[in-house]
């Protein structure tokens, strides 16, 4: 029988009393959302926090909505409220296509797109959606808040900028026209983390690329991109030549290592492909807009 | 610490300390041990219960989560003594063998059958994808959740008879 150890536990009843709990009970606290990364950690001992304090009472971090040309969405809201959230897929199709591969039906009821994010597994997939959305995470402290992209939330795996005493309180996504994004996942079952997966962004100016975000995940990229892909994207036309040269780019450059997943060079290989595919479905769509 | 916690309409008050999980809370402390313990890692689904209106992993919540929330537990399907549609189409469709993860399939098809109650198959199938039958049922248990969709007013004082033992 899996139990986590012994445990204080806080119940925040607004922002500021999360931020001041963290203040108090110092880094050994951790905030508690979903849990659906943090009791498993908790269970096995891989995390042994002091003190949680529990934020799922803080509806003022569960929302989803745009404002001042912006996606905005909560830090506390649930995947499956992102899955179902129409204002979300209408501008950006990638997070609902990456919600619908992520963990299963029942756990995406509970857990938290925040609480993803923080727990900063290497294998996240929403992680390689904000990083080619070009998300800008808003972290909030006593004094007030600040924003890092998404490229700058991770330190590395299960590290992110988020320092004891803050809270990650939302995700921001600019909106600019022209835009199409898809998300590409090959996994062994439902639940499983990824064998590979890519996610792309991309701003038409007619049919060239004005500008593209190429994310990936589980396969070692830095910070969950394809910068230098991104890079060959930028300026070039929208055909299939260029996607396919930056999906090569793309899997030259990550770092996959053999795992029970699968063997290294098939992960550089999905990297390659799926990057093709998920850039065809996001000028597919980035179209459609047009239209 | 001190919570309440409401189970299938009744209020329950107890000490828990902070890492009791919700499934432990529910089969010990409470004895519904209807909810079955499964895989500990949120992977199976044998505990699923509702927490207010949504289906959850019992095993990857804290009871003190729950406090001041509503628990819908398989022991809460049935009203008055009548089966809920769903648990009479798992009995009509043969759709438990073992019986260990029909409590939590019973709970997320009585929830996906309140959202939507004409399901496809393919729709039943994504509902349940997180929850393993390890008797590979699968196939029965998608008919049983099927005939519920079509006796949704099963449970009528006529088919109470009806309910097997």
């Amino acid at each position: 029988m899996q139990v986590p150890a012994y445990v204080e536990y806080e119940k925040a009843t607004s922002v500021e009393h999360a931020l001041a709990l963290l203040a108090r009970f110092g880094p050994e606290a951790r905030i508690l959302a979903g849990g659906h990364s943090l009791i498993p950690m908790m269970k096995l001992r891989l995390a042994q926090p002091e003190t949680l304090i529990d934020i799922n009472g803080l509806s003022e971090l569960s929302y989803i909505r745009v404002t001042d040309g912006a996606l905005r969405i909560g830090a506390l809201t649930r995947h499956a409220q992102l899955l179902d959230s129409a204002e979300a897929g209408e501008h950006f199709a990638i997070l609902q296509d990456a919600e619908k591969v992520i963990a299963d039906p029942i756990v995406r009821n509970w857990g938290t797109i925040g609480g993803s994010l923080c727990q900063a597994d290497p294998s996240e997939d929403l992680s390689a959606a904000f990083a080619a959305l070009k998300a800008i995470m808003v972290i909030q402290d006593p004094d007030g808040s600040r924003t890092v992209s998404a490229r700058e939330f991770h330190t590395g795996p299960y590290e992110t900028v988020v320092a004891p005493g803050e809270l990650l309180t939302e995700i921001r996504i600019v909106i600019r026209p022209g835009g199409g994004s898809a998300y590409e996942k090959v996994g062994r079952r439902v639940g499983d983390w990824p064998v590979g997966a890519a996610g792309a962004a991309l701003w038409l100016r007619g049919d060239t690329i004005a500008d593209a975000g190429v994310g990936l995940t589980a396969v070692g990229a830095e910070h969950f991109a394809a910068a230098e892909a991104e890079e060959f994207l930028r300026g070039a036309p929208a055909t299939e030549a260029s996607f396919g040269r930056a999906g090569q780019i793309a899997a030259e450059h990550c770092r996959p290592s053999s795992d029970q997943r699968g063997p290294a060079d098939y992960k550089r290989h999905l990297s390659a492909e799926l990057t093709i595919r998920a850039l065809r479905r996001a000028l597919r769509r980035a179209r459609q807009q047009d239209a | 610490m001190q919570v309440t916690v409401n189970v299938n309409g009744a209020d329950h008050t107890r000490e828990v300390e902070a890492r009791l999980l919700l499934i432990h809370f529910l089969r010990d402390d409470l004895r519904l041990t209807g909810s079955h313990w499964g895989c500990d890692t949120s992977n199976c689904g044998a505990c699923v219960v509702w927490l207010d209106e949504t289906p959850v992993k019992s095993c990857t919540v804290l009871t003190v989560m729950a406090d001041g929330r509503r628990v819908r537990t398989v022991e809460g399907l049935e009203r008055g003594g009548v089966l809920d549609p769903v648990q009479q189409g798992f009995a009509e469709c043969h759709g438990l063998q073992c019986g260990f993860c029909t409590p939590g399939m019973m709970l997320t098809a009585r929830w996906l059958l309140d959202h939507y109650p004409d399901p496809s198959a393919a729709q039943i199938r994504e509902a349940l994808s997180g929850q393993i039958c390890r008797c590979t049922g699968y196939e029965n248990i998608v008919r049983s959740v099927r005939w519920a969709a079509d006796h949704a007013a099963a449970g009528g004082a006529d088919s109470a008879a009806e309910v097997p033992a």
